[in-house]
């Protein structure tokens, strides 16, 4: 347990350590590089904002996720079941993933105009079902044989084994495509957040900042997001070791 | 005794790519209830074909094949399989393993007659004990015992066995003859065995049945005559010694080469 918590958190103080040397050893001035040390006050000075703003892109980006993760499940059983499907699918898929998201944030501000949450969402939704699709898709579409013939050779349906052996052996595939997933819709939601005019969020504080040259606030911002990547990231680690605990061999 | 299984001028072809792939050519066979046949054969032979169409899961391009008197046309409730593969569910412990085909059979069966089922037939192959653990933690002969135990749980009429015993090393394959052989005495089953083991089909079978190279029909069958209650020594009789000459002739013969002269 004290290994556990002890060494990231030993990591993320060297690493902190570090960053305030360089800035230190270098004297870049605060306009050019803000050094932790900054940091606590930029967060006393706007914490209420930090709190309002942190909340919107926590709640946008876990919408998106939510999403992805159905439509990601979805299009991967479609993918997963039929060689038609996965045939036609899997280039346009792959197309799609392959556009800069960032050109689609005025496309998509332009349709659905003044819409600020609901773009947000989707834009997080959009970047991030991908690896979901993909992995539940193979993790279907690669099972053996045998695992289905025990229980057709019983007469069971193709949704009964569907639940009893497709759905749980995909599940660590799954929740390892969710990993990726997590950190990619928070630059989704970020994206809108940034480039969209009086746009909400963490993403429109840390534009602020940019606009009035406050450094630290902007250094603020990033520390934020990761700090709420981190978090997403072992929420979903530990869903992972609830429902697909199973997976995981002892070491050694 | 009545044929429980009877294989009726079965022939069958696969589409390639590279055209038809003829694997069974008007093949016959019959086993008896409670009987248990063992067949043997060149590799890729169609016998793993064979296990597929007994189960129901594919249909034959011409021929029949029944069980019970009946036509077989779909998958049927009455079948277990086991295969090379011991294919336990890692997210499932060995009891629960061994349960999967009752949730589909017997939907209706208290989860107390369920365990109880299950916890006897692990008693019977020798797992007592392990019954809470994860198939990762048994050795490849434990998961090979829970397997079969899965296979037969709910009473098949029919045990289907693909190659069950291949990927085991001599010493547990042969000490899991012998569970297969106490498993028997206990649990009456119609049994078809494939194997490429010739001492394994006469230690096990009632009848053994030489398929020929592909596309295959059944090129020879030996009536196996020894006692029900063999004993791994029964290998080293004369009586053993001569009926593995003959198969071993009659694999030389499927394979397209002559027999050797004794």
């Amino acid at each position: 347990m004290l290994r556990q918590i002890g060494v990231p958190l030993a990591a993320i103080l060297i690493f902190l350590a570090l960053w305030e040397f360089i800035v230190w050893v270098n004297g870049w001035p605060n306009y050019k590089m803000a050094s932790p040390s900054d940091l606590p006050a930029a967060y006393a000075k706007y914490w209420n904002l930090f709190l309002v703003m942190g909340w919107q892109t926590l709640w946008r980006t876990v919408a998106g996720l939510l999403i992805a993760v159905l439509v990601g499940t979805l299009l991967g059983m479609i993918m997963g079941f039929s060689r038609i499907a996965r045939d036609g699918l899997y280039p346009l898929l792959v197309g799609f993933n392959a556009v800069p998201k960032a050109t689609l944030v005025p496309v998509i501000s332009l349709i659905f105009i003044g819409q600020h949450d609901f773009n947000t969402v989707l834009m997080a939704f959009l970047i991030s079902f991908f690896p979901i699709a993909v992995s539940v898709g193979i993790g279907l579409s690669t099972l053996e044989p045998e695992y289905r013939d025990i229980l057709r050779a019983l007469g069971a349906s193709n949704f009964t084994i569907f639940r009893k052996i497709a759905l749980p052996k995909t599940l660590p595939e799954f929740f390892g495509a969710l990993k990726v997933s997590v950190t990619l819709a928070f630059i989704g939601t970020n994206l809108v957040e940034i480039i969209s005019p009086h746009g909400r969020g963490l993403g429109a504080l840390f534009q602020s900042g940019a606009t009035n040259g406050d450094y630290p606030l902007m250094f603020a911002v990033l520390i934020a997001l990761a700090l709420l990547g981190i978090v997403l990231y072992y929420g979903v680690v530990w869903l992972e070791k609830t429902f697909a605990g199973w997976a995981e061999r002892p070491a050694g | 005794m009545t044929n429980l299984i009877e294989i009726k001028g079965v022939t069958h072809a696969y589409t390639t790519a590279s055209g038809p792939l003829p694997v069974l050519d008007n093949l016959t066979m019959a086993v008896p209830e409670g009987e248990f046949a063992a067949v043997v054969g060149p590799s890729g032979c169609g016998k793993s074909t064979l296990t597929r169409l007994v189960a129901g899961l594919m249909k034959p391009d011409q021929g029949e094949v029944w069980l019970h008197g009946e036509r077989v046309k779909s998958p049927r409730k009455t079948v277990g399989m086991a295969f090379q593969n011991p294919v336990l569910l890692e997210w499932r412990t060995i009891l629960q393993n061994v349960i999967l085909p009752l949730e589909i059979v017997a939907p209706k069966m208290s989860k107390a007659d369920r365990e109880a089922r299950a916890m006897e037939l692990l008693d019977l192959v020798g797992l007592t004990g392990f019954d809470g653990k994860r198939p990762s933690e048994l050795s490849g002969g434990m998961r090979q015992r829970a397997s079969l135990c899965r296979s037969i749980v709910h009473k098949p009429d029919v045990l289907i066995m693909d190659e069950p015993f291949g990927a085991l090393d001599a010493f547990t394959r042969e000490d899991l003859w012998q569970t297969m052989r106490d498993l028997r005495a206990k649990e009456p089953f119609t049994c078809v065995l494939i194997t490429h083991d010739l001492r394994e089909s006469v230690f096990l079978g009632d009848q053994v049945i030489v398929m020929s190279g592909r596309p295959a029909h059944a090129q020879f069958i030996l009536d196996v005559d020894l006692p029900a209650d063999r004993t791994l020594d029964i290998l080293y009789t004369p009586e053993a010694a001569a009926m593995l000459h003959t198969l071993r002739d009659q694999i030389q013969i499927a394979q397209g080469r002559n027999p050797e002269v004794h």
